[in-house]
């Protein structure tokens, strides 16, 4: 499988002022470019992670090559020989641009699973299942048939919720007045307001055009909500944008025509700006030597924090309109997959807290980005193909969140690793899920034929991704989550775009310590069950049993901590089974990174070497 | 002088208190010598009035007021305080910003009386004589005095260091502090050295501060020492004796290194006012390496603009980063922790010993050779150990207190000698706590209630700029030691670090922009709602305590009005519960 193997050399450490390097064997592979180095520490970099390749100028010491991944690692190689160096830039620039679908990971990735499993691993998201458990269809909605073989939208699910009072002309109709024929639907049902969040793409309003059809569906997506008579129209886009394109003959809602609109502008800006601002943050963190105040303004400049808070505003007002005000939102941009998602989502998450478990995170993003049609093919960059479709849409959705977890630690059953761990496979193309623009064009691709499911691979480690202090009462107790949005909560997210930086970090981590720890309390709990049973069988002296079994204990550190009361000041520092910094060649189900882990947990005792940051001296 | 003459108005009703995020309180306002008290009236239900505001008068950091007539008033309010409004003819509105970065709000019914608090208080917080302040009236019955004073014995620690290596002795030519009245009476010194050649090097430095021992590293044997300038001046001049010092400290051909803490640019100037720093001729032996950090007016500024920032919370995000940069606070973290690493690096990996200075000697000196010895050294990483390193580096080195800490990032006065050196090395000790969350054995408790302690406490332990005006004050014999308080084993709980494990090893950080947070729990402090992550700590404390005795309390930052908290002796109910 190996397409080449390059002799000594050098990866150098990215942060490193001096050119630390290690020196070891590059391996091409149909998959992988592989990294071994003298300890024999692996780095595997999968093909489809890879964003650019730069071949910088010849050194003394040989060829640099830069490589720059999706998922925010950047590696910096010196080939000893110029011609090897050109030979593996141009593998790898064809190996990371494939031109079709068929060559992506996963329609060659084999776990090894049985196909009965594989297709159950499919069956484990059910999206019908969930619009239940929203509660619909009930009264005031049903499911159509309209777009039963994408007959009016491509790029929406064969299966929609909408009004029952919206009649097949008025979906019809309406779906012609909307760009790219994506009309109101319903993204998410409160129950217990009875309101919704519907979501659809612009209309073709232009300067005045009008289409009755598409106001009558607006009413009745309004009167669907029997206790108010107004409804929210969120255009997600900033007013000016929104403007210009009255001029395509796009636009937006003008409250005249609608009946009880209350039409309302959030400014969140489009793809472009968002993909540059993230390259100005990646420029900006990725600097050498980098002082407080450069990364400040740096960060600033950007605009990153900026965008994030942006989301984050109007998936509180969507959320807060159903909550506080009992009204329905209708929520658009321009083609409405990738702000609308965003909001759709965002809102959702603030509003159920069932969308805070582990089960119910992947429900979202099935229902809000999955079936609604983002374009992750496009935004991810996964085909040689328009580098103006690339953007980070679906990050900031997951950064959202991650800002949410800080501002309430308790309220989420996921952990940090988890979204880290989302994002991976966004761009792996490892799994079928994320891979396509939308349903049908997955259908064609037969992806649930040829490929395996994400989630149950997630599900299968869902140990990992717990969050320890997770409080379920919490979670429930609060109707709505209402995090403070004010600019010092926007932080820095050093966990994503410097997730393989490991000289940053923390070097110990309460979340491992108390994950360990909590994991042992409920050992320890089985444990004694376990004895109290066996006691009672066998009805002997409690003693004698307790001195014998933890021998027989099958967890390890139970015998010490049976006899010490505190027992964590006896353990020595947890090996950092950091899930966070070991998501290598994202191959869930692949034991390549157990080397990396041992790796770290050898390099937990504290020290770290001087390399990042710290002053160097001068003599 | 009598506190009595300062009070206009000793007690007025009616008084209103409000603080962000909390429900307003009304009551009854008093003014005692040291302290502003609020007692609310009896609850609805019969129940007693209970104090609410315990408020040391020295923690004021600036008092502002605005009187309004009642006509303008009334119509502006909202109705709820209507009714009240009616019996006074006017009401005025007094802020406290408080030095530990609190705001408050006082409405008090008539002109006259508001002014006259506002005065009053602004006059007690003004008070400056050490001997008029609280900790000399402070008599809590649980206590003895005398206690914790001699908690952590120079002595000792040095003795210690002498008898373990034969190159080092006690010595106690600053007896009666003729020699450095900044320093403490015993310090330690080369054994080859004698007293006399002690007295010449002291004349050769500034402020009389000679090169002595600051921390002896065990596992390789080096040392850091830390002196002031030398007095080389505009004509180059040399001291035979302060040579000999210092190349005592080096054996046969090791070679030592000079920590300075100005640029080489500011230390050259420094000649021009009869200071300087080691040359290479006179000092063959030690390579100097300059690294500016920022002391004074610059990093007082830093603070207000750091405070400022962080209070309006109207800023948009890039606003804010914008002001975040401004302020250079956190680069400011950033040159501490990274000039503190070079140092500790010096002793670690190079095995060399180091000398640390700057110009006085009493600041950014003290700053590095206290952060290096919580890098290198596992033992002042204890909560004891850590005690006694503020003891030994700050409190007895000579860092001048009185003068650094008179007012904070509010006051309105003149600023003459201000600068929040010592919360930049609790800032930096925190951000080692966050990048080492098991390596310290205290909380950040600990960290805010040394910050607090430091502008205004009840003890004696931060009064004064040296030991000599500490034993003129009869500090030792008239107040209470903050130790004594912090080591009754209830406190002593509290300001423990539930995820400590004994790290036998040299901590060292990241210092990457990205790696250094912004201190929230204390610039935030009062600005944010930390409920959520208050109760997730708590919910840690339960889970790594479960195997103990059940915890009694979170250690989240309570800002409560009602519900007495001994931890804190300065925040609102404080010292309430202790006298």
């Amino acid at each position: 499988l190996i397409h080449s193997r390059t002799e000594q050399v050098k990866l150098i450490d990215r942060f490193s002022t001096s050119n630390k390097s290690l020196t070891g064997t590059l391996y091409l592979t149909a998959t992988h470019l592989l990294f071994i180095d003298s300890s024999q520490k692996e780095t595997w970099i999968l093909h489809h992670h890879i964003a650019a390749v730069e071949k910088l100028a010849l050194t003394t010491s040989g060829c640099p090559l830069v490589i720059q991944c999706k998922n925010f690692r950047i590696v910096h190689f010196i080939v000893p020989r110029e011609r090897d160096c050109h030979d593996i830039y141009n593998s790898l620039l064809q190996l990371s641009k494939p031109a079709s679908y068929d060559e992506l990971y996963a329609f060659s990735y084999n776990p090894k699973q049985n196909e009965s499993k594989r297709l159950q691993g499919w069956q484990l998201i059910d999206l019908a299942e969930e619009y239940k458990r929203m509660g619909v269809p009930n009264s005031n909605w049903q499911l159509s048939d309209a777009n039963r073989d994408y007959e009016i939208c491509e790029s929406y699910p064969r299966e929609l919720y909408v009004p029952r009072t919206a009649s097949k002309p008025v979906i019809v109709g309406s779906s012609k007045f909307r760009s790219k024929g994506r009309f109101p639907v319903l993204s998410y049902y409160h129950r217990d307001k009875e309101a919704a969040i519907c979501r659809c793409s612009q209309p073709l309003s232009g300067f005045s055009a009008r289409c009755l059809e598409d106001e009558n569906m607006l009413h009745a997506i309004s009167i669907a909500n029997p206790a108010h008579h107004y409804m929210y129209v969120m255009d997600t886009r900033p007013k000016l944008n929104a403007m210009a394109n009255r001029a395509a003959g796009k636009g937006y809602e003008n409250e005249d025509n609608y009946a009880n609109i209350r039409f309302q502008f959030v400014g969140i800006e489009n793809i472009h700006v968002m993909r540059s601002s993230l390259q100005k943050l990646l420029e900006v963190s990725g600097t050498k030597a980098l002082s407080v105040n450069s990364f400040l303004s740096g960060l600033e400049n950007s605009g990153w924090l900026r965008h994030i808070k942006a989301v984050l505003d109007a998936a509180i007002f969507l959320a807060k309109a159903i909550a506080v005000e009992n009204a329905t939102v209708l929520v658009h941009c321009s083609d409405g997959w990738d702000r609308t998602s965003q909001v759709c989502s965002l809102g959702s998450l603030l509003l159920d807290s069932y969308y805070r478990t582990i089960k119910g995170f992947m429900v979202l993003i099935e229902k809000d980005w999955i079936s609604f049609g983002h374009k992750f093919s496009d935004r991810c960059g996964q085909l040689d193909g328009d580098s103006k479709e690339i953007s980070p849409v679906f990050t900031q959705f997951l950064e959202g969140v991650w800002h949410l977890t800080e501002q309430f630690p308790q309220a989420f059953e996921y952990n940090e690793a988890f979204l880290l761990q989302i994002h991976e496979h966004i761009h792996s193309c490892q799994f079928g899920n994320f891979l396509g623009n939308c349903q049908k064009e997955r259908e064609e691709l037969k992806l649930k034929e040829k490929t395996y499911s994400l989630w149950p691979f997630l599900l299968d480690e869902q140990k990992k991704y717990l969050n320890p202090l997770y409080n379920q009462d919490f979670s429930q107790k609060l109707v709505l989550l209402e995090p403070n949005t004010v600019s010092f909560n926007f932080k820095f997210w050093r966990n994503m775009y410097h997730q393989f930086d490991r000289t940053m970090h923390p070097r110990q981590s309460v979340f491992n310590l108390i994950m360990t720890m909590s994991e042992q309390n409920k050992q320890l709990e089985k444990d004694f069950k376990e004895l109290e049973a066996k006691m009672k069988q066998r009805n002997r002296q409690p003693e004698e049993l307790l001195t014998k079994e933890p021998v027989q204990s099958v967890h390890p550190a139970s015998p010490a901590l049976k006899t010490s009361p505190c027992f964590k000041k006896e353990q020595p520092l947890l090996p950092m089974n950091d899930s966070i910094r070991t998501i290598e060649g994202s191959n869930t189900a692949d034991n390549r990174y157990r080397e990396y882990m041992e790796e770290l947990s050898k390099a937990e005792p504290a020290v770290v070497s001087l390399e990042c940051g710290v002053a160097r001296m001068t003599c | 002088m009598e506190f009595a003459e300062l009070i206009k108005t000793a007690k007025v009703e009616n008084v209103q208190l409000s603080c962000p995020g909390l429900p307003p309180i009304k009551g009854t306002l008093c003014i005692t010598s040291h302290h502003l008290l609020l007692s609310s009236q009896p609850g609805g239900n019969g129940e007693p009035g209970t104090v609410e505001l315990w408020l040391l008068i020295r923690n004021v950091d600036a008092v502002e007021k605005s009187v309004q007539s009642l006509g303008w008033y009334q119509s502006s309010r909202t109705n709820s305080s209507h009714q009240d409004t009616r019996v006074a003819s006017s009401l005025g509105t007094i802020t406290l910003k408080c030095k530990d970065l609190k705001v408050l709000q006082l409405e008090i019914p008539g002109m006259e009386e508001c002014l006259n608090i506002a005065s009053s208080t602004e006059a007690l917080s003004s008070v400056d004589s050490v001997m008029m302040m609280y900790p000399f009236f402070y008599r809590p019955q649980s206590m003895k005095l005398k206690d914790g004073w001699q908690l952590y014995p120079l002595q000792h620690y040095y003795q210690q260091i002498a008898s373990e290596t034969g190159a080092w002795r006690l010595s106690c030519v600053n007896g009666d502090f003729t020699i450095c009245s900044s320093y403490p009476p015993a310090v330690i010194v080369p054994a080859a050295v004698d007293d006399n050649v002690l007295k010449k090097a002291a004349r050769f430095r500034q402020g009389g501060r000679f090169p002595v021992l600051s921390y002896y590293h065990k596992k390789n044997g080096t040392v850091m020492l830390r002196s002031s300038q030398p007095l080389i001046g505009p004509n180059r001049k040399r001291c035979q004796e302060d040579e000999l010092l210092l190349s005592a400290v080096l054996d046969g051909g090791e070679r030592g290194f000079v920590i300075d803490t100005r640029s080489a640019q500011a230390a050259k100037q420094a000649r021009m006012m009869g200071g300087g720093t080691e040359p290479k001729s006179s000092y063959p032996r030690w390579k100097r390496l300059h690294r500016p950090l920022e002391r004074g007016r610059p990093l007082q500024e830093s603070f207000i603009k750091l405070v400022e920032a962080c209070n309006d919370t109207s800023l948009s995000v890039d606003r804010w980063l914008s002001k975040l940069e401004s302020s250079k606070w956190l680069a400011h973290v950033k040159g501490a922790l990274s000039t503190a690493c070079l140092a500790a690096q010096c002793m670690e990996r190079e095995e060399a010993c180091v000398l640390v200075h700057g110009a006085e000697g009493t600041d950014t000196t003290l700053l590095v050779t206290a952060l290096a010895q919580v890098i290198l050294d596992p033992d002042c990483r204890t909560l004891a150990g850590f005690q006694g390193l503020l003891e030994r580096e700050w409190i007895e080195a000579g860092h001048p207190f009185h003068f650094r800490y008179a007012h904070s990032a509010y006051s309105h006065a003149r600023l003459k000698q201000e600068a929040p050196i010592f919360l930049l090395f609790l800032d930096c000790v925190w951000q080692l706590g966050r990048q080492f969350p098991f390596s310290l054995q205290f909380s950040e408790r600990l960290l805010l209630m040394l910050f607090e302690h430091t502008y205004a406490s009840c003890y004696g332990t931060f009064l004064c700029n040296s030991e000599k005006e500490r034993c003129l004050c009869e500090v030792k014999e008239k107040t209470h030691s903050l130790w004594s308080w912090l080591n009754q084993p209830s406190e002593w709980k509290k300001h423990l670090n539930p995820l400590y494990t004994y790290n036998a090893l040299v901590i060292w950080p990241s210092v990457e922009p990205q790696s250094l947070q912004l201190w929230q729990g204390l610039f935030l402090r009062w600005i944010r709602s930390s409920q959520y992550l208050d109760e997730a700590w708590a919910e840690v404390q339960r889970l790594v305590t479960s195997h103990e005795d059940a915890p009694e309390e979170s250690a989240g930052h309570t800002r409560c009005h009602s519900q007495p908290d001994a931890a804190y002796p300065l925040t609102i109910t404080g010292t309430a519960n202790e006298g």
